[in-house]
C-alpha cells in the first residue's frame, strides 16, 4: 500500500459525496451563487463577456468552488440536405474530494483535512498560504486568492453537513444534475442511469472519477458526462502525485547517499 | 517510450484553457529558495570535510556559505508564503506525505546546525559542539539538498512529476556544483581541491541527469526546450561546462580562473533552478501536457483491457 | 493552542492519526464550527420575489438580521430548489445595492437631495390632491367620467395582493383610472385568449401536472431559463419517457434539455399552429367524443359569416376606412352577444383618442363573453356553417408546405412535431402546451394563445392530467395583479372597468356585461360585494352600492395611452411602483420623454433604476437631445421594502396564492408598498377632511380603517386580505364566491380569491409538505378558483362520468356517493351528475348541462371559434408582425387589419416585405430573457453574484451573418431601427441559424432585453430599438418580432447618435404613413 493510501478516517459516518449528472443540468448556475451566497464567496467585479459561450466564471478558483462549463457542438447532419444540428453540454465542475487527495498529502501544515464524512476541506484559519496544494492537485481545483494569500476551495459545506443539512449547491439544483448523498448510495444510482442513457441511445454517456480503482482511488465527487472529461476541462486520467512519492523517497535518499559519499570520496587522501 | 513516437497532439479542451492551476510559486522566491537549500547543504558537506581534513580557510568559507544560504532560503521561503506571518504553522505537523512538511522538519535539524558549527567556526566558542554540528550539518544537508526535488516532483505539475525519477540526482548533482564552485571561488586554491572537485563532479552529474532528464520521452519535457525555460537551460549548460572545464584545467593554478570558474559553474546550478522552475509552469499553462499523455495512457490502458473490441470511439 | 497537548504532531500520535491528514489536526474554530442556519434565531416562511414559479424559501434570522435565505423543501412546486435569482435574494435584501433614504429631485435640480420621508409623503399628497383637482373631469363629451387623467400609476406584478388591492382601490376611490402594472405587457393576451377559448384567463394547469404529460410542447417560452425551477417538472416528465419539444427561433438552454428543437421564424406561430390544426383534422386525429360534447365544434354558424377564405385574409364584417370589425356576423345563428365585447368599443369611440377603442377582452379573466339567446348544435358536425367544418375549412391552407413557406421548418421536423402530439393524445395519453411571452407579445398576441387553444381543445386536451396549456406568467405576482388588477380595464376579479357610455348605473353595467347563462350570470352579486368592500356602509342599495363612486374609462388608459397623454400633458403626476419603463417598455425614449413631460413622479424601487436617474444620466442627456436643467419634472424616490420584510401574498403561475411572512422590520426609510399607500391614502384623507365637495365622497366615504402592526405602523396585510376574501354582514368570513348576494349582505374585495380566508383561516399560509399528500397538494397555499389546481377538470372524464382511461383519471362522477371526485376539486357543481340536461330556458349555472366543462362560457363550451370577446377574428390567422421581411403568403392582408399602432414623431414603423426600404432593416431580431437576469435588470444588474455571470450586455448572431456583415465574436455591433440605436458585445454562435423562408435565406438576431445604462452590469437598453404596435385586443406591445440592421462596432456618441437613426430613417423612406397599412391615422 502506498503512503498515500491510508485510508478514510475510521471514525464517523459513511462517505458523503456529489455525484453531478449533468445530463439533467440546464446551465442555471444556481449553484455556483448558491454557493457563494451560503460561503460568501467574493464575487468577480471586473465585468467583462469571456465569449466562451454562456461561461463567464471560466474555471474553478478560490472565487469559483462551483463552475457551470458551457460547451456548444456542432452536430453535422447525416445527410447532407438537412441542417447540421448543434448541442449545447452543460456540467458543473466542483472540487473531486478525492479519495487520495494530493491536496490534502502535500500539506505542510494539516490545514487541510479529511473530515468525518470522507470530505477535504481547508482550514482558513490555519492555512499560510505556502500554495503546495495548488500545484498538487491533479484537476485545477484548490486555488489561491492573490490579496489574501491563503487558498480556498470547496469544503462540501462542511458546516451543513454538520448540521444534518445538504450542501447549497445541491439544495438549489432545480433539476437535481448535483445529487448528494452517501456515495455507495450514488454510484449505485450513477450505474442505473448510465444504463438508462445507454439503454435510450446517449452513447457518448460515461461515469467520470466514478471507479474507485482510478488515479486518485475515485472522486468522492464524480459526474456523469456526455463527452470525452477533456472537453469540460477535465483532466482525463489524473493520478494522485502522491502515488509516486515513495519511489520519489527512494531516490532522493539515495541521491543524498550519493552526495555523502561523494563528498567524502573528494576528501580522500586525507589531511593536506 | 521512444522519445520519436509519434504523437496524436490533437485533443479537445475547454476553450484552450488550463487544466491544471499555475504555481502560486514565485520563480525569485522558489528556484532562490531550491539553489540557496542546495548551496547550503552541499557547502556544510565541504565544511565538514575540510574541518577534518584542515583546510581552515575553506572550512571557514563553507561553513559562512552555508549559513549565508540557509538563510537567503529561509527568507525566500517565508516571503513566499502568502501569509508570511504564519511560517509557524509549519511545524504545526509532522505529515510524511508531505515533502514540505517533511522538508520543514529537516531545515528544522539542518538550520541551526548549520548556524552552529559557523558561529562556533567564527567565534572559536564550544570548537569541539561546533565541529560536531558542522558533521550533523553535513548529514542534514544531504537531506536539504535532495528533498527539494520531491518537493517540486511530487505535484501534478507535468514537467515537474514526470521528472521524479532523476529530479533528485539533478539536484543533488547541482547543490554539489554549486557549493564547490563557490568554495573554489572564494578560497585559495591550495585548499581548494576539494571544493573543485565537488564542483566538476557535481556539474557532470547534474548535466548527465539534466540530459536523461530532458530526453526522457515525456511530453512534458518540451517545456524544458521551449521558450524562457529553454533559454535558462541551454544557458545554465553552458556556464556548468564551461565553468567545470575551466576550474578542472586551470582552478589548481589561478585564483582569478577559479573564481570566474567557479561562480560560473554556481551560476549554472541557479540557472538550472530557475529553468526548471518556468519549464514546469509552462507545462500548467497548456492543457496538451495533461491530456495527451492522460489520454494515450487511458488508450493504452483500454486497449489492454479488451484488446479484440474497440471500446466506444471518443468522438473527437 | 491552549495546552501544549493540543499541538497536533502530539495529538498525531495519541489520536491514532499517524499521517496527520484526519481529526488531529482540526482546529478549535473547525471544532466548533455551526451552521448558520442551526444557529438561527428563527426561520420565516417565504416566497421568492423574482418569477412566478413561486418558489417556497426559508427566511432565517439572527439578531433581527436575516442570516440566509433557501428553498422550503415543503414545497410541492419547488420542493426547496431555487434557480439562481432565487438563490442570489440573500444579497438582493441584505446587500448593498438598495437605496435607504428618500431622495428627492426639484424641478430643473442637477442632482439629488435628501428629504424627510415624512415631509415627502406630505409632499406627495399636496401633489396629488392638487392635480387631482386641477385636472378633474365630471364630464368628457357630454358623458359622466368622474375621473381625473393628470395622475396615472405604474406597476404592480412585483407587489403583493394586498398591495395592489389598496392601490386600485384608492387610486379608484381618488378618480385615477391610469392605473396599470406589467400584465399589460407581459400576458394580458394570455387573459383574451385563454378566458375566450375557456372561460378563464389563467394557466389552465399547473406546473406539477407537467410530470404526467406524455409530451410537451414548448413553444414561445424559454421554459427552462425563465422557469428554472419550474422545469424540473419536464425534466420529471422527460424521465418518465415523455417527448419534449422546443419550437423556437433560437436554440436555448431549453432547447438544449429538448428531445427536438424546431427553429422558427420569429412571429410566425400561427402558421405553424394552424398547420397542425390542419394536420390534425386532415389526419382524423382529433379527440371525436371529447370534440363534439365539450367544445363548439358543432354549433351552427351564421348564414352571413364570412371566413378569411373568403375574403382573402379578413373575416366578415370588416370596415376599411376606420380599420374594425362589425362583429354581428361572427355570432352563433339565434345567439346575441352581451353588447359589451370589443363592439361596444367601436361604437363608443372616444374622439380624440388616436388609439381608438378598446376592447376589454382581458374582462374574461374569469367568466367568458356573454351570450345570450338560442343556438344549434349538429353533433355530425356535417352542417357546413357548423364551427367544426368552419375551422376545417379555415385551416385548410396551412399545409406542411405552407408552414415551411412562412415559418421556414423543414416538412420532415413539422411532420415530426404533428406526429409526436397525434399519438400522445387521446384517451389513454395527453400532450401539454407551455408558452410565455414568445407567443404573448404580438400584434396577434392574442390569436396565438387561441391557436393552441383551438388545438388542445381537438386533441382533447383540456382539463386533463398531463394536459393543458400552461401559461408561464412572469414576475411572482404578476397573475394576483391581473386577479386583483392594478389595470386601467378592470376591477378586482375581472369585473371590467365601467365605461362612461354604456354603463351610466349598476344595472346597465351588469346588462352589459353579464351572461345569461354559466357562473357568469352572478355578475352582480360580485360587483355588489366588491362595492360593499370599499363603500361599507355608504353603499347601500338606495344608492346603487356607490356604482357611481366608480370613475369611468371612455377608450383605451393602457400605459402606452398614459405614455402619449403625458406627452400631451393631460397627464401630469405618475407614481412608478415597481416598474422600470425606460428599460423594460417598449420604445423607451418615448417612455423618458413622457416622464420629461411631467410635472411630477413617484419612484418607489430597491434602487436608482434608469427610470428615477434619466433626468441626469439618461441616453438622451448623453445624446444631447435633452439637458437636465431644462427639465421640470419633480422626482421623488422611495425605498421599497423587501419581500423579507413586509407579509402578504403572492399569486404564482399556477393561480396559487401563497402567503409570505415578515422577517425583519425594514431599515431606515424603507417601506412597504402597502405602508406607502395607506399612508398615503391618510393623508390625501386628512387633506379633504370635511370637503363638502361630491369630488371628494369616494375617497372619505372608503373603508382605510386596518390594525397597524409594528414600528412603522405598518397596515396589517392579513386584515386587507380578510377584506379581500370577504364576509358576510356580521363579520363573518365567507367560504366561497357561490355566498356572494347581490343585496348588499356580503362584501368581498375580490369574488374569485373568496375562500382565500375561509373560516377566517389564512388558507394561503397552508404549508402541509408535499410528501404528506397528492401530486395536486391541495393543502398547499390556496388557488382560485375555489382551490382548484386543474381547471375544467370535468374533462378528465366522458361523457358519462366516467375516466377516460385509468391511465388518465382525475376527476369522475361517483354514483354512489352523488358527486364529483377525485385528485383536485372538481371544477363543476359538486353533485350535479352528467345525466343533468338543463330546460331550455334555464338560466345562470342551471343552464350548464352534466356534460358542460366550461362552466365560465356561457354556452358550457371550450371554444373552438370565438363568436365573442376578441375584436381581431373569432379564429386565428396568420398575418405577419407589423414589421417583417416577408410578405404574407398566406394572404394579401400582411398584418393583423385592427392591430393598434401609435404614429408618433419617435415611433416610426419599417416598411415590410417587398415594401421600398424594407432592405435597410433586413434582418428579423427577437428579444428574451436569461437565466441569470431578472427582466428590466434592478433585481439582477445590481447584484455581483448575478452580474458577474452576465456581465455585459450582448446579442447573439450565426456564422452566415457574421460573415456577411463583418462581425467579430466578442468583439461590438450596433443595432439600428427607426426609434433607435444601441450597442452590445456579439456572440457568434452555431446555436443561432439562418432559416429559409420563401425560398430566401433570412438572418435572426437574438438578443436579451435585461440591460440598460445603471447597475454593475450594464449595456444598451434593447428597448430603444423596439417600437409601440399592439395587439388590438389588449395592448400589448409586439418586442418578440422586429426588423433591424446590424453593423460592427460601436455605435456613435453624442449628437451623432440621432443622426445615424435619422439617417437610416431616411435611407429607407420611413415617414408617418410607413407601415400604417389598414390603420386609421
Ligand atoms: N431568469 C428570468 N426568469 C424570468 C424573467 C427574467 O427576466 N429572467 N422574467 C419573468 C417574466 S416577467 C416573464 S413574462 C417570463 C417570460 O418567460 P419567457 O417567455 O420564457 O421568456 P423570454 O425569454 O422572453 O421568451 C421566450 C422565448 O420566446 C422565444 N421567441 C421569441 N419570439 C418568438 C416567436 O415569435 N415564436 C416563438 N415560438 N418563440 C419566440 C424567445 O427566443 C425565447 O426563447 O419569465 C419570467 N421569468
Ligand atoms: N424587448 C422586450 N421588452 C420586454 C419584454 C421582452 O420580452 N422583450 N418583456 C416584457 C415583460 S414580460 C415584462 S413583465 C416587462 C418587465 O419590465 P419591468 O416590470 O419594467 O421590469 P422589472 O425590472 O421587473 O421592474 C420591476 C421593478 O420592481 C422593483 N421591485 C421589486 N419588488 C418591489 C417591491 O416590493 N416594491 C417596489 N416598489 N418595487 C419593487 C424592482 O426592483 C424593479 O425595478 O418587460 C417587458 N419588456
Ligand atoms: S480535487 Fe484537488 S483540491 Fe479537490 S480533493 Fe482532489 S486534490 Fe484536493
Ligand atoms: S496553501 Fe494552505 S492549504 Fe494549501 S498546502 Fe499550504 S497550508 Fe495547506
Ligand atoms: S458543497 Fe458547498 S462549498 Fe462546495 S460547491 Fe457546493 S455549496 Fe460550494
Ligand atoms: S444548479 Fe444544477 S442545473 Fe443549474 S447549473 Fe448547477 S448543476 Fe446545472
Ligand atoms: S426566480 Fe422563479 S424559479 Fe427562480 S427561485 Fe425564484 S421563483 Fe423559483
Ligand atoms: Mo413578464
Amino acid at each position: 500500500m502506498s503512503v498515500t493510501q491510508l485510508g478514510m478516517p475510521a471514525i464517523g459516518v459513511p462517505r458523503k459525496g456529489f455525484f453531478t449528472d449533468t445530463s439533467l443540468c440546464i446551465g442555471c448556475k444556481a449553484c455556483e451563487v448558491a454557493c457563494k451566497e451560503w460561503n460568501s464567496v467574493p464575487a468577480d467585479t471586473s465585468m467583462q463577456l469571456t465569449g466562451e459561450s454562456f461561461d463567464n466564471t471560466s474555471a474553478l478558483g478560490a472565487d469559483t468552488w462551483r463552475h457551470v462549463a458551457f460547451i456548444e457542438q456542432k452536430v453535422p447532419a447525416t445527410d447532407p440536405s438537412a441542417h447540421d444540428g448543434v448541442k449545447w453540454l452543460m456540467s458543473s465542475d466542483v472540487c473531486k474530494h478525492c479519495t487520495n487527495a494530493a491536496c490534502l498529502d502535500v500539506c505542510p501544515t494539516g490545514a487541510l483535512f479529511r473530515t468525518e464524512h470522507g470530505t477535504v476541506v481547508v482550514q482558513q484559519d490555519v492555512c499560510n498560504g505556502c500554495g503546495y496544494c495548488v500545484s498538487a492537485c491533479p484537476y485545477g481545483v484548490i486555488d489561491q486568492r492573490k490579496e489574501d494569500g491563503r487558498v480556498f476551495k470547496c469544503t462540501m459545506c462542511y458546516d451543513r453537513l454538520g448540521a444534518g443539512e445538504e450542501p447549497a449547491c445541491a439544495k438549489a439544483c432545480p433539476t437535481k444534475s448535483i445529487q448528494y448523498g452517501e456515495l455507495d448510495e450514488l454510484r449505485a444510482r450513477a450505474d442505473a442511469r448510465l444504463e438508462e442513457l445507454h439503454e435510450r441511445g446517449e452513447e457518448g454517456a460515461r461515469l467520470y472519477g466514478r471507479d474507485p480503482d482510478d488515479g486518485v482511488g475515485g472522486d468522492g465527487a464524480f459526474f456523469l458526462l456526455l463527452d470525452e472529461p477533456e472537453t469540460y476541462g477535465l483532466p482525463p486520467d489524473p493520478v494522485v502525485t502522491t502515488r509516486d512519492l515513495p519511489a520519489m523517497w527512494k531516490r532522493a535518499a539515495g541521491a543524498a547517499a550519493g552526495m555523502l559519499v561523494g563528498a567524502a570520496v573528494i576528501f580522500w587522501g586525507g589531511r593536506k | 517510450m521512444s522519445p520519436r513516437r509519434q504523437r496524436n497532439e490533437e485533443f479537445t479542451s475547454y476553450y484552450g484553457r488550463p487544466i491544471l492551476k499555475q504555481p502560486t510559486w514565485h520563480a525569485l522566491d522558489i528556484a532562490g529558495y531550491i539553489f540557496a537549500g542546495g548551496l547550503a547543504a552541499a557547502s556544510s558537506m565541504l565544511g565538514a570535510g575540510a574541518q577534518h581534513s584542515g583546510r581552515p580557510a575553506l572550512e571557514r568559507s563553507a561553513k559562512l556559505t552555508a549559513l549565508t544560504a540557509i538563510s537567503a532560503s529561509v527568507v525566500a521561503l517565508v516571503h513566499d508564503l502568502g501569509r508570511p506571518e504564519r511560517f509557524v504553522n509549519m511545524l504545526r505537523v509532522a505529515k510524511p506525505t508531505s515533502p514540505m512538511s517533511v522538508g520543514s522538519w529537516i531545515l528544522s535539524v539542518y538550520g541551526p546546525l548549520a548556524g552552529a558549527s559557523a558561529l562556533s567556526n567564527l567565534t572559536g566558542v564550544l570548537p569541539r559542539a561546533g565541529r560536531a554540528a558542522g558533521v550533523g550539518a553535513a548529514v542534514a544537508g544531504s537531506a536539504v539538498a535532495t528533498y527539494t526535488a520531491v518537493l517540486l516532483a511530487d505535484t501534478a505539475v507535468p514537467t515537474w512529476h514526470d521528472a521524479h525519477e532523476v529530479l533528485p540526482f539533478v539536484f543533488a548533482g547541482s547543490a554539489a556544483a554549486s557549493a564547490g564552485g563557490v568554495a573554489a571561488a572564494l578560497s585559495p586554491v591550495v585548499q581548494a581541491g576539494p571544493a573543485r572537485r565537488m564542483a566538476v563532479g557535481g556539474a557532470v552529474l547534474e548535466t548527465v541527469m539534466s540530459l536523461k532528464m530532458e530526453r526522457s520521452g515525456n511530453l512534458s519535457t518540451e517545456t524544458l526546450h521551449q521558450g524562457r525555460a529553454g533559454t535558462l537551460l541551454r544557458l545554465s549548460k553552458a556556464c556548468t561546462v564551461g565553468g567545470a572545464v575551466g576550474l578542472a584545467l586551470g582552478g589548481r593554478h589561478s585564483r582569478l580562473v577559479s573564481a570566474v570558474s567557479g561562480a560560473s559553474v554556481a551560476a549554472g546550478s541557479a540557472l538550472l533552478r530557475f529553468g526548471i522552475f518556468e519549464a514546469g509552469k509552462a507545462s500548467t499553462i497548456d492543457p496538451k501536457y495533461v491530456v495527451v499523455p492522460q489520454r494515450e495512457r487511458l488508450e493504452a490502458r483500454e486497449a489492454a483491457a479488451a484488446p479484440a473490441v474497440s471500446t466506444q470511439a471518443p468522438a473527437k | 493552542m491552549v495546552s501544549p497537548l493540543q499541538w497536533p504532531v502530539l495529538r498525531q500520535l495519541l489520536e491514532h492519526d499517524p499521517s496527520g491528514r484526519h481529526h488531529s489536526v482540526e482546529s478549535p474554530t473547525t471544532e466548533n464550527l455551526k451552521a448558520r442556519t442551526a444557529t438561527a434565531d428563527r426561520v420565516v416562511p417565504s416566497v421568492c420575489p423574482f418569477c412566478a414559479v413561486g418558489c417556497a424559501q426559508n427566511v432565517y434570522v439572527k439578531d433581527e438580521k436575516v442570516v440566509q435565505i433557501e428553498g422550503n423543501p415543503d414545497s410541492p412546486i419547488s420542493r426547496g430548489r431555487l434557480c439562481p435569482k432565487g438563490s442570489a435574494s440573500l444579497q438582493l435584501t441584505t446587500g448593498d445595492s438598495r437605496e435607504k433614504y428618500v431622495l428627492y429631485r426639484p424641478p430643473h435640480g442637477k442632482d439629488w437631495e435628501r428629504l424627510e420621508l415624512d415631509k415627502a409623503m406630505d409632499m406627495v399628497a399636496q401633489r396629488v390632491v392638487e392635480t387631482r383637482r386641477k385636472t378633474w373631469k365630471w364630464e368628457e363629451n357630454d358623458v359622466r367620467t368622474r375621473r381625473t387623467l393628470g395622475i396615472a400609476s405604474l406597476g404592480g406584478a412585483t407587489l403583493d395582493n394586498e398591495e395592489n388591492y389598496l392601490i386600485k382601490k384608492l387610486f379608484s376611490s381618488l378618480g385615477i383610472v391610469q392605473v396599470e402594472n406589467q400584465a399589460r405587457v407581459c400576458h394580458s393576451s394570455t387573459v383574451s385568449g385563454l378566458g375566450t377559448s375557456f372561460g378563464r384567463g389563467g394557466s389552465t394547469t399547473y406546473l406539477q401536472d407537467l410530470q404526467r404529460a406524455d409530451c410537451i410542447i414548448i413553444q414561445g417560452s424559454n421554459f427552462a431559463e425563465a422557469h428554472p425551477v419550474g422545469f424540473q417538472w419536464v425534466m420529471e416528465a422527460k424521465e418518465r419517457g415523455a417527448k419534449i419539444i422546443h419550437v423556437d427561433p433560437r436554440f436555448s438552454r431549453t432547447s438544449a434539455l429538448a428531445d427536438t428543437f424546431v427553429p422558427i421564424r420569429a412571429g410566425t406561430d400561427i402558421a405553424f399552429l394552424g398547420g397542425l390544426i390542419n394536420w390534425v383534422i386532415t389526419h382524423d386525429a382529433y379527440f371525436h367524443e371529447y370534440v363534439v360534447n365539450y367544445t363548439n365544434a358543432a354549433t351552427i354558424l351564421r348564414e352571413d359569416f364570412k371566413d378569411t377564405e373568403d375574403l382573402n385574409g379578413l373575416f366578415s364584417g370588416f370596415n376599411p376606412d376606420d380599420p374594425s370589425y362589425d362583429l354581428q356576423t361572427w355570432q352563433y345563428e339565434g345567439a346575441d352577444v352581451a353588447a359589451s365585447s370589443g363592439e361596444r368599443e367601436s361604437q363608443a369611440e372616444e374622439e380624440g383618442s388616436t388609439l381608438g377603442g378598446s376592447s376589454h377582452a382581458q374582462s374574461h379573466g374569469s367568466g367568458g363573453p356573454g351570450l345570450r339567446g338560442h343556438w344549434r348544435r349538429d353533433e355530425t358536425l356535417q352542417d357546413p356553417r357548423t364551427v367544426f367544418q368552419t375551422l376545417r375549412r379555415h385551416y385548410s391552407r396551412y399545409t406542411p408546405e405552407m408552414v415551411e413557406q412562412v415559418c421556414g421548418i423543414p416538412q420532415e421536423l413539422f411532420a415530426e412535431v404533428a406526429e409526436a402530439i397525434t399519438t400522445n393524445s387521446g384517451r389513454e395519453r395527453t400532450t401539454a402546451f407551455t408558452y410565455a411571452v414568445g407567443w404573448t407579445q404580438h400584434t396577434t398576441g392574442t390569436q396565438y394563445i387561441r391557436a393552441a387553444s383551438v388545438l388542445q381543445l381537438l386533441l382533447g386536451n383540456i382539463g386533463r392530467p398531463g394536459g393543458g396549456i400552461m401559461a408561464l406568467r412572469g414576475h411572482a405576482s404578476i397573475q394576483g395583479s391581473s386577479d386583483i388588477p392594478t389595470l386601467y380595464d378592470l376591477l378586482p376579479g375581472y369585473l371590467p372597468m365601467p365605461h362612461a357610455r354604456t354603463h351610466l348605473d349598476l344595472d346597465s353595467y351588469v346588462e352589459a356585461d353579464s351572461a345569461e347563462r354559466g357562473f357568469w350570470a352572478n355578475m352582480r352579486a360580485y360587483t355588489v360585494s366588491l362595492l360593499k368592500a370599499w363603500w361599507g356602509d355608504a353603499a347601500t342599495a338606495e344608492n346603487d352600492f356607490c356604482f357611481d363612486y366608480l370613475p369611468r374609462i371612455t377608450g383605451s388608459h393602457s400605459t402606452y395611452d398614459t405614455v402619449q397623454a403625458q406627452l400631451e400633458g393631460t397627464c401630469k403626476g405618475y407614481f412608478l411602483m415597481g416598474e422600470n419603463p425606460a428599460v423594460g417598455s417598449a420604445n423607451t425614449h418615448l417612455q423618458r420623454k413622457g416622464m420629461a413631460s411631467l410635472e411630477w413622479l413617484v419612484v418607489r424601487d430597491f434602487s436608482l433604476i434608469e427610470s428615477a436617474t434619466w433626468w441626469k444620466d439618461g441616453p438622451e442627456i448623453q445624446t444631447g437631445q435633452m439637458r437636465t436643467e431644462d427639465i421640470a419634472t419633480e422626482v421623488f424616490f422611495f425605498p421599497a421594502a423587501a419581500h423579507t420584510e413586509k407579509s402578504g401574498s403572492f399569486t404564482n403561475t399556477n393561480r396559487l396564492l401563497q402567503w409570505r411572512d415578515q422577517a425583519v422590520e425594514p431599515e431606515a426609510e424603507r417601506r412597504s408598498d402597502l405602508w406607502f399607500i395607506w399612508h398615503l391614502g391618510n393623508k390625501i384623507r386628512a387633506l379633504l377632511e370635511g370637503s363638502g365637495d361630491d369630488v371628494d365622497r369616494p375617497v372619505l366615504d372608503l373603508t382605510w380603517d386596518y390594525p397597524t402592526i409594528g414600528k412603522d405602523a405598518e397596515p396589517d396585510a392579513d386584515a386587507v386580505f380578510a377584506e379581500i376574501n370577504g364576509s358576510k354582514a356580521d363579520g363573518t368570513p365567507l367560504a366561497a364566491y357561490t355566498e356572494l348576494k347581490d343585496d348588499g349582505s356580503t362584501s368581498c374585495g375580490c369574488w374569485i380569491y373568496c375562500g382565500c380566508r375561509a373560516d377566517g383561516v389564512n388558507q394561503a399560509a397552508r404549508r402541509k409538505p408535499h410528501t404528506e399528500q397528492s401530486i395536486s397538494s391541495r393543502e398547499w397555499g390556496w388557488a382560485w378558483p375555489a382551490n382548484r389546481r386543474e381547471l375544467y377538470n370535468r374533462a378528465s372524464a366522458d361523457p358519462e362520468g366516467r375516466p377516460w382511461s385509468e391511465r388518465k383519471k382525475l376527476v369522475w362522477w361517483d354514483e354512489e356517493a352523488g358527486k364529483w371526485t377525485g385528485d383536485d376539486v372538481p371544477d363543476f357543481e359538486p353533485t350535479k351528475p352528467p345525466s343533468y340536461r338543463p330546460d331550455e330556458d334555464a338560466l345562470g349555472t342551471e343552464a350548464i348541462s352534466g356534460i358542460d366543462p366550461f362552466i365560465m362560457q356561457a354556452d358550457g363550451k371550450g371554444w373552438l371559434y370565438a363568436p365573442a370577446g376578441l375584436i381581431d377574428g373569432p379564429l386565428p390567422v396568420h398575418y405577419e408582425p407589423q414589421e417583417s421581411p416577408f410578405d404574407n403568403a398566406l394572404y394579401e392582408q400582411q398584418r393583423n387589419p385592427v392591430r393598434k399602432l401609435m404614429p408618433l414623431e419617435g415611433n416610426r414603423y419599417h416598411p415590410s416585405g417587398r415594401e421600398r426600404g424594407s432592405d435597410i432593416y433586413p434582418f428579423v431580431l427577437t428579444t428574451y430573457r436569461l437565466t441569470e437576469h431578472f427582466t428590466a435588470g434592478a433585481m439582477t444588474r445590481w447584484l455581483p453574484y448575478l452580474a458577474e455571470l452576465q456581465p455585459e450586455s450582448f446579442c447573439e448572431v450565426s456564422p452566415a451573418l457574421a460573415a456577411e456583415r463583418g462581425l467579430t465574436h466578442k468583439g461590438w455591433a450596433t443595432l439600428v431601427s427607426a426609434r433607435g440605436a444601441i450597442e452590445a458585445r456579439v456572440l457568434v454562435t452555431d446555436r443561432m441559424k439562418p432559416l429559409t423562408v420563401q425560398g430566401r435565406t433570412v438572418h435572426q438576431i437574438g438578443m436579451p432585453y435585461h440591460w440598460g445604462p445603471n447597475g454593475l452590469s450594464k449595456g444598451d437598453a434593447m428597448n430603444e430599438l423596439s417600437s409601440i404596435a399592439m395587439d388590438p385586443n389588449v395592448h400589448i406591445q409586439e418586442v418578440k418580432a422586429l426588423t433591424v440592421d446590424i453593423r460592427p462596432g460601436r455605435r456613435p456618441r453624442g449628437a451623432d447618435l440621432p443622426a445615424l437613426v435619422e439617417d437610416y430613417r431616411r435611407r429607407a423612406g420611413i415617414n408617418e404613413h410607413t407601415g400604417m397599412e389598414g390603420v386609421r391615422a
